[in-house]
């Protein structure tokens, strides 16, 4: 807000003179955290990685903050974005599996998990959890969705488009398109990550993967660029 | 025939000639819902020490644009004449014009006086330009050399100040590697030692800022000699990738294809090789 007044300067002459008005300060409530995690599902299994770097602005909280949450034997959740939420996020989720299980004598499926956090993110609809999430797990039957894969957080821009190209097959002819197998997928993540740890200044430090088959959640961790 | 002065003295007085077409640009690019393209920081770590025989200047390698790597090698130490070298922190271009602005105007004064140019005049002449635009050319500078004077540090910021120490650091680094310096500096130093210590400061920028990475440069400047260590240290090496990700031929559709044939005759064949790493 501009309030001008007229002053009469040295040489007897009218000049403008402006100042500004009352001047408003925000508060935000949200800060940015970094990471990315991505979720490969094939046949028998499901994978869920992240990278384990939390930052803000130029600086590095911590450099072993994973972002996988294993919510069941047969669900992982990543979360990134904003640190604070992904806490409270989990929390809530955690504490909502548990009535479950304690009302209906089972536990959550994979399906119901995420129908179920569909409905807690858009009960805050007017003052969102900024949380990128990705569920990555198994059915009832123990069988993984075929060939699919999502990629979220800071770097999802530049994994996104290489995954759709390995995984989905797209963008190219002649090619012979072989179901995914677990070796070729967790390879795949591993060299997805490292490229992204060249060009993200988020991502890096080291990557963490939870392998979701019958058996059960298995983790490998692996290290990547401190820079 | 007339020759022309490279070597423009400012008459005096700010020069905006160009701010009401930029303002102008501003609005119009603003009104078709586009944003004028930002300008690219380095967000850097550079650093200086002065030591018993001369200067050791020390630099990152890596160019953000936004919070995305543009450069993973980049080259931040820039020459000035051979005697002086300068780390450049900031807006990239800025950097990179101004410390060659400055390198040839000084050319041309050490040839007019007959003597090797001083540390103490390229500060001169960096800083009063850099005043002249009040700020807005972002070039925050290590300025480091030895004349007949003795060795000099120099550090510019980009209003236009300077500070001449035993010690300096620049960029969004700059904090980590003072760490270092502050812990572990001491005047009249030996050659390895104030390599060691620059290379330590850099690489506490490299490893705790976000705007810095990859290797470190380095630049020792003595009585006579310069060694430009470019990288000193490759402090960070790219993941092995286990998969292969090459494409066979025909795994691009093509549509139509259309031969010319250029009918010339080869007289010279050169290879000059790519930087892909």
């Amino acid at each position: 807000m501009m309030i001008s007044s007229r002053v009469f300067g040295d040489n007897g002459k009218v000049k403008e003179y402006h100042y500004t008005g009352p001047v408003e300060h925000k508060f935000s409530p949200y800060a940015f955290n970094g990471g990315t995690v991505l979720a490969v599902a094939g046949e028998d299994f499901a994978l869920v990685a992240s990278d384990t770097r939390l930052s803000e602005g130029y600086s590095i909280h911590s450099r072993d903050s994973p972002k996988c949450y294993k919510l069941t034997d047969t669900t992982v959740i990543g979360c990134s974005g904003f640190h604070g939420d992904c806490l409270t996020l989990t929390k809530i989720i955690e504490a909502r599996l548990k009535m479950y299980k304690h009302s209906n004598n089972k536990n959550m499926t994979s399906g119901a998990i995420a129908a179920m956090l569909s409905t807690i993110l858009y009960g805050k609809r007017f003052f969102p959890y900024y949380v990128y999430n990705i569920i990555g797990g198994l059915d009832e039957e123990g069988r993984g969705a075929r060939d699919t894969y999502k990629a979220g957080g800071s770097a999802s821009a530049m994994l996104q488009p290489l995954l759709d190209n390995q995984i989905g097959f797209k963008n190219m002819e002649n090619v012979e398109q072989v179901p995914l197998t677990l070796e070729k997928a967790v390879q795949l993540v591993k060299d997805v990550f490292i490229s992204a740890a060249e060009r993200d200044v988020y991502t890096g430090d080291a990557l963490k993967i939870c392998i979701i088959t019958k058996e059960g959640v298995r983790e490998e961790i692996v290290p990547l660029r401190k820079d | 025939m007339a020759t022309v002065s490279v070597c423009q003295y400012h008459r005096g007085g700010f020069s905006f000639e160009n701010c009401k077409r930029n303002a102008l640009l501003e609005a119009d690019i603003n009104k078709l819902g586009f944003s004028s393209p930002a300008a690219r920081k380095t967000g850097t770590t550079i650093c200086g020490v002065v030591y018993k025989d001369g200067v050791v200047l020390g630099a990152d390698t890596r160019a953000t644009e936004g919070m995305v790597v543009a450069d993973k090698n980049c080259s931040k130490i820039h020459y000035i004449s051979p005697n002086v070298y300068c780390c450049g922190a900031g807006t990239a271009a800025d950097t990179e014009m101004t410390t060659q602005i400055i390198s040839s105007n000084l050319e041309l004064h050490s040839l007019s006086t007959g003597r090797l140019p001083r540390v103490a005049t390229a500060n001169r002449m960096l800083k009063q330009m850099l005043f002249r635009y009040q700020g807005y050319i972002g070039a925050a500078l290590v300025l480091g050399g030895v004349d007949s004077t003795g060795p000099q540090l120099y550090s510019i910021y980009p209003h236009g100040s300077t500070d001449k120490l035993p010690y300096v650091t620049m960029g969004s680094g700059s904090l980590a590697a003072m760490a270092v310096f502050e812990d572990r500096y001491r005047p009249n130093m030996e050659e390895e030692e104030a390599k060691r210590l620059v290379r330590d400061a850099i690489a506490a920028g490299i490893f705790n800022d976000l705007g810095s990475g990859s290797n470190i440069d380095l630049c020792v400047i003595t009585k006579g000699k310069v060694d430009y260590l470019r990288p000193h240290d490759v402090a960070n090496k790219k993941g092995v990738r286990t998969g292969n990700y090459r494409y066979k031929h025909g795994t691009t559709g093509v549509l139509t294809k259309a031969v010319t044939h250029l009918n010339l005759e080869v007289v010279e064949e050169s290879v000059q090789t790519m930087d892909t790493t």
